[in-house]
């Protein structure tokens, strides 16, 4: 028990209740030392309230948390933590240094680390421009700054890679595998599975304030459908169907989707192309959130 | 961690233009009511009625801290819970709360921090209005041939006291509403809508009529602020400056106050989820 308790995370039976709205429902999570762990749920699962309740800045209804031990009434409960919660914000009027150096000081620290932290970003550039003429790339970075203005070993972030656009996305997760491979332990909440499966070594699913799975990340966006894309949707179909099962293959107007295992594609190819039907796409196609979802909860709890 | 908290505080207060563009409005105001109106009067030979501070010697050096401190109790105290509000509500409206306690303070400390910025400010806004009063006096003797006669200086410094003192309890109540009201906008019309409105009402209209209420007056802050700014020497036809109570009974309830609206925000914000 002892050793649960010092984790980098730890929760006990975490829950918070808005009114009739049960947010965050009885959570249980450990987090491992070093592991770069992720948080997925689609809007409104609780990643945010769960988060804010790690930092203490909201109470929980019951249950506990402790970060390496300690509960958030100790002294010093955030010093090894890192955090950027929903969003970059920062002081409008001041420059991006400018903001982290106040909040170096909020820390209890000299700026020294502001450097550091602006190039760890590559924002150095447009460091002394005032925050309110940043992009929404640009304060998401300087939210990361702040987040790493500590050095700290435990780094709690929700939703990075939020309102970017694709470019800002993968520079944003260039830099979250980055930091990642630091040696830090990364808590990312997101609502993107392909985002967690490039990022993270584990990952739990949360739905309505509820865990409903924990998975080495391999093993989360396991099995697909195959994808068969034709000129000839209607005897393609009926060949199929008669080949595996009406339960087997869907079909949305001239793109049929397969429940069979990836290994049996070249077959169906072969067998589809020999009847003298033009097979123009053939593709295996993995799980997208929903689905996950849909699997892991049986449809009950699907945002 | 105090100390750098309350460095960060202050940076952030030094650079936000909000808090200059408080501080030139204080300083234009407290000349115009205090010197230029009154000068005109006097020189446009407007028959002074007898009691009245406007006239000459009102305008004088010896008259120079009642004019820096007059204004507290009402407008300049009315800026006054503008910057306490200012100083508390934009971690709010910003949503900068989260941002500042991801770094580690405790809320005790971070609040600290806001006060001793606010106690900083209000001491600087109280010290510029001493040095312009001073600075129009000083203007006023020399055009009219008067001897520059200055207060003796346990005067100036408790007069300068009592109106920082007063200063500093608007603000914290302006900090306190902030707390209470989560924010910028509504603290601040609330907090004016108290000072410029009810205040009055209560002391010119309810109090004459309705004895309780003009017991209870005896313990308001503002009655209380413009009774001890009174006793350090500021004239009685400022509005909201008179003799409702004693200088020693008036200095005490305005540091009560000043001690439960600082308390009370404090401990409302270290038990309140903040986003
Ligand atoms: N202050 C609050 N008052 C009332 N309900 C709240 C409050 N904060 C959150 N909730 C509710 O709690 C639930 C979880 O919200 P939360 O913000 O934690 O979700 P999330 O997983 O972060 O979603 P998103 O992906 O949209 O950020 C939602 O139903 C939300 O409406
Ligand atoms: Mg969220």
């Amino acid at each position: 028990m002892l050793t649960t308790m010092t984790k980098p995370v730890w929760t006990d039976s975490l829950t918070k209740r808005y009114g009739e709205v049960t947010a965050v429902d009885e959570l249980n999570l450990t987090i491992e030392q070093g592991e770069v762990y992720g948080f997925l749920g689609p809007n409104g699962a609780g990643k945010t309230t769960t988060l804010r309740m790690l930092l203490g800045l909201i109470a929980p209804t019951s249950g506990g948390v402790r970060l390496y031990g300690k509960d958030s009434t100790t002294r010093g409960y955030l010093d090894a933590v890192g955090a950027l919660i929903e969003g970059p914000a920062f002081y409008p009027y001041l420059s991006g240094r400018e903001n982290l150096r106040v909040l170096a000081g909020h820390a209890g620290m000299t700026a020294s680390r502001v450097a550091v932290v602006l190039d760890e970003v590559e924002l150095t550039d447009r460091a002394g421009d005032k925050y309110s003429t940043y992009s929404l790339g640009m304060k998401q970075r300087l939210g990361i700054a702040a987040a790493l203005l500590k050095d700290p070993a435990l780094l709690i972030l929700d939703e990075p890679t939020n309102g970017l656009d694709p470019a800002g996305m993968a520079d944003m997760r260039g830099l979250l595998r980055k930091l990642g491979a630091q040696g830090r332990t990364v808590l990312l909440s997101s609502h993107l599975l392909g985002e967690v499966q490039q990022i993270c070594d584990r990952v739990s699913v949360l739905s309505r304030g509820a865990l409903v799975a924990e998975r080495p990340v391999g093993e989360l966006g396991a099995g697909g459908r195959l994808v068969v894309v034709t000129a000839q949707p209607d005897i393609a179909h009926t060949r199929l169907v008669a080949a595996y099962g009406d339960d087997t293959v869907r079909r949305h107007d001239d793109v049929l989707e397969l429940d069979v295992d990836e290994s049996d594609a070249a077959k169906i190819n072969a067998d589809l192309v020999g009847a003298g039907i033009d097979v123009s796409e053939l593709r295996w196609r993995r799980p997208n959130l929903e689905e996950v979802f849909f699997s892991l909860t049986g449809g009950n709890h699907a945002a | 961690m105090l100390l750098s908290n309350i460095r960060a505080e202050l940076a952030k207060a030094l650079r936000r233009p909000a808090n200059w563009l408080l501080l030139a409005v204080a300083v234009t105001l407290s000349l115009t009511f205090a010197y230029l109106i009154p000068y005109a009067g006097y020189a446009g030979g407007t028959a002074t009625p007898p009691n009245s501070d406007l006239g000459l010697p009102g305008m004088l050096p010896p008259a120079y801290v009642g004019n820096a401190i007059g204004g507290m109790p009402v407008f300049a105290g009315a800026l006054a819970v503008i910057l306490g509000v200012l100083v508390v509500g934009t971690e709010y409206t910003a949503t900068t709360w989260k941002t500042v306690l991801a770094q580690g303070p405790s809320r005790a400390t971070v609040y600290a921090s806001k006060l001793a910025t606010i106690a900083v400010a209000t001491l600087a806004m109280t010290l510029v209005l001493a040095a312009v009063s001073a600075g129009a006096s000083t203007l006023v003797a020399a055009v009219e041939n008067q001897p520059l006669d200055w207060p003796p200086l346990t005067e100036q410094l408790a007069g300068i006291g009592g109106g920082w003192l007063v200063a500093l309890m608007w603000a914290s109540f302006g900090a306190l509403l902030a707390v209470v009201f989560r924010g910028v906008a509504l603290p601040v019309g609330l907090g004016l809508v108290w000072l410029l409105a009810v205040q009055n009402l209560l002391a010119g209209i309810a109090a004459p009529l309705v004895d309780w209420i003009a017991d209870l007056q005896l313990g308001l802050p503002g009655p209380n602020a413009g009774s001890l700014v009174a006793a350090l020497g500021a004239g009685t036809d400022t509005p909201g400056v008179a003799t409702t109570v004693g200088g020693g009974q008036a200095a005490l309830v305005v540091a009560a106050y000043l001690v439960a609206f600082a308390v009370s925000g404090g401990w409302l914000l270290s038990r309140t989820d903040l986003d």
